[in-house]
């Protein structure tokens, strides 16, 4: 790969994770280096087990690898305590889910605002950035209603709001489109190209050919290890499955 | 800083829109569950209402003696004379129509010259009689005294004046009636400067005395005239005169005569200190004056003694049962609250991910710990200042809610919640991010 002239967003530096279980010493992540740029479409991609979510994890800020080091935009936050990494997940990150995981109490606004309420906004810039990306992700009609009220594709769009609402450095997903029908997945798909034109960071851990067509880059995992890294496109199902 | 303007509770106190919006998301989630919640809070209710209960009855005995003493005189001593329960039997030894007992002039005498530190001893003699205002009547008392008792018993005049010293001395046939007495016999006008009767004898009303308030005289509020005794008061002259030593009643089987030197007597204290020393003199020269029990000796001080001790023992009853429901009830708090974490482990693994610290986590369950506890403790206090008011109503017992008692128990149902909420809160913030999202 060529390097861009400016510093990626994100650097890792072999990183490995590890769990211990009992006596036994899993080694899921076994020394990973990976720079991702601003405004790159990443997907991670392999087989169950390779490490992906653990890797999604890391990259996430939800878990600390065991050794290496984790640049995000630039800062060091392989080793930082836990009150230091939940500030960095509610300003720099932003998280969509499989299963949309949205708060079922709160209605739509209120779910989309969760990530500002933590960053201590006042009432009023959360009302009024929630309003803003509800409607950039067609959801302005359904502002007070509760998620069980919403289909999957709202409910995820619902989610990837508020996965904007902070204006994070990178977007993070774990089969953003696992659990839709095709034509909402096409929408959703549809959302995400539009925030990488509009220079969004986007690391997508998917099966879905349709994301894997679409993306910039292709990354493969195998046993811990990236066993291929290569341009996303058209042919790239294809190609990411014959590795 | 940025740090510290993000630190939970900071933002908390500055700001009272997050406070409201932390508080009302609470609720929400309260409300979500009203059965649950009610259940839960509902130990904390019985705990904070039996506080609450507590305080008013306990307070209430305490007034209620007080109230007691202030009637009767801290400083004073009463003697009373009682029948012994033996002559009721018909004295078989003495073979006396006549039965003798109670308080003697030897008796008041002993007690004047050699008990130092009193000042004055106010003996009294009290009949039971029927007092007639010309076709009106009704049983009563009346009472031979001296002009100082009003100011030994502690009862107001509300009309006229007590009996003379001159009265007194010439022996002359006036009385004062109490309240009750004077609403018997002169339900519609003014009975000062009128006259009663009892037997043949006339008295002219001077006044009109306060009646005497009985413990547990109908708790609060103005006692009703129909429960107290009429009672009329003429000097101790005039009784002695015209009634002489012994006094005939009629009695089912014929007649009954009893005579009586003094019913009552009352010896005043100078020290409030001394007063149980002096009331051991008198006990002394009584017990060896009489072979009989038929004289009976109240000590206002120990009364009041008796009442704080009646207090002390409602408060360690009660106070242990709210102390054990409100620990009943922290435990089924806390209980929910686990369940409730491990129910929700998946929000908390949501808020997590999206930049909830530990502090925020811990503050969002203890929060609603709190509010849940708050809201027992409302109810709570409701329930338990209703329980003081049924208490009055049905059994008659003063009791009295000092506005500090259900500030003080709802603080305590509070401070439950908090307690134990810590455990369940610090669980839900200390569960890893990553296994909660994957929580199903």
């Amino acid at each position: 790969m060529t390097e861009s002239q400016s510093s990626p967003i994100i650097k890792l530096v072999d990183v490995r994770k590890s769990y211990q279980m009992g006596a036994l010493t899993t080694q899921v992540v076994q020394g990973i280096s990976l720079d991702i740029h601003a405004g790159e479409y990443v997907c991670i991609m392999g087989p169950s087990g390779c490490g992906k979510s653990t890797l999604l994890n890391l990259l996430g800020c939800l878990d600390q690898p065991t050794s290496g080091d984790y640049f995000l935009g630039g800062k060091n936050v392989a080793h930082l305590d836990d009150d230091a990494l939940s500030e960095v997940r509610c300003r720099n990150l932003g998280f969509i889910f499989q299963s949309y995981n949205l708060i079922q109490q709160l209605t739509v606004i209120e779910n989309i605002a969760v990530p500002l309420y933590y960053r201590g906004a006042s009432d009023k810039e959360m009302r009024e950035k929630a309003e803003r990306l509800a409607a950039q992700v067609g959801l302005s009609h359904r502002l007070h209603h509760k998620p069980n009220e919403l289909s999957g594709g709202q409910q995820q769009r619902v989610a990837i709001a508020r996965a904007l609402v902070n204006d994070p450095l990178v977007i993070l997903a774990d089969e953003a489109t696992g659990n839709l029908d095709s034509k909402s997945g096409q929408e959703i798909l549809g959302i995400f190209d539009e925030l990488n034109a509009q220079g969004k960071t986007l690391v997508f851990v998917t099966h879905d050919e349709r994301m894997v067509r679409r993306c910039k880059r292709i990354v493969r995992l195998e046993d811990g290890v990236i066993a291929h890294d290569i341009p996303g496109g058209p042919a790239a199902p294809a190609l990411a499955a014959a590795a | 800083m940025s740090f510290l303007a993000r630190h939970p509770v900071l933002r908390l106190i500055a700001s009272p829109q997050h406070l409201w919006r932390t508080v009302s998301l609470g609720l929400k989630t309260i409300w979500l569950h009203k059965l649950r919640s009610f259940l839960t809070a509902l130990g904390v209710v019985f705990g904070v209402a039996s506080v609450v209960a507590m305080l008013a009855i306990g307070e209430g005995a305490s007034h209620e003696a007080q109230e007691q003493i202030k009637k009767l005189g801290s400083q004073n001593i009463i003697l009373e004379s009682v029948k012994p329960p033996d002559s009721q039997g018909g004295a078989a030894e003495t073979r006396s129509m006549v039965i003798e007992y109670g308080l003697t002039a030897r008796d008041i005498e002993q007690i004047r010259r050699t008990v130092p530190g009193i000042s004055i001893v106010v003996p009294s003699r009290i009949l039971t009689e029927i007092i007639w205002n010309l076709d009106r009547k009704v049983d009563g008392q009346i009472g031979g005294v001296l002009p100082i008792y009003p100011q030994m018993r502690n009862r107001r005049m509300l009309l006229g004046r007590f009996i003379s010293d001159l009265e007194q001395q010439e022996r002359l046939p006036v009385c004062v009636l109490n309240q009750s007495a004077a609403a018997k016999l002169f339900p519609l006008d003014t009975p000062t400067g009128k006259s009663v009767r009892v037997r043949g004898y006339y008295y002219k009303i001077t006044g009109v005395i306060e009646d005497e308030t009985k413990q547990g005289g109908g708790g609060g509020g103005g006692s009703s005239s129909s429960n107290s005794t009429a009672q009329i008061f003429i000097p101790d002259t005039t009784l002695n005169d015209q009634f002489g030593e012994t006094f005939f009643r009629y009695k089912t089987g014929g007649f009954e005569a009893e005579k009586v030197a003094f019913h009552e007597a009352v010896v005043r204290v100078n020290d409030t200190a001394q007063v149980m020393s002096r009331a051991e003199a008198i006990k002394q020269i009584l017990t060896t004056n009489h072979k009989k029990e038929d004289w009976r000796m109240i000590v206002p001080i120990e009364l009041l003694r008796q009442a704080e001790r009646t207090k002390q023992i409602f408060s360690i009853v009660l106070g242990s049962i709210a102390a054990i429901s409100l620990l009943v009830g922290g435990i089924g708090i806390m209980n929910i609250m686990l369940a409730s974490v491990t129910e929700r482990t998946r929000e908390i693994g949501i808020r997590r991910a999206l930049g909830a610290r530990q502090a925020d986590i811990v503050l969002q369950f203890l929060i609603e710990t709190t509010l849940l506890a708050g809201v027992g403790g409302v109810i709570g206090v409701v329930v338990g200042l209703a329980i003081p008011i049924a208490v009055s109503h049905f059994a008659g017992v003063t009791t009295v809610v000092k506005a500090w008692a259900p500030a003080l128990a709802f603080s305590i149902s509070v401070l439950t919640g908090i307690a134990f909420g810590i455990y369940p809160a610090r669980r839900a913030a200390r569960m890893n991010p990553v296994e909660a999202l994957r929580h199903e």
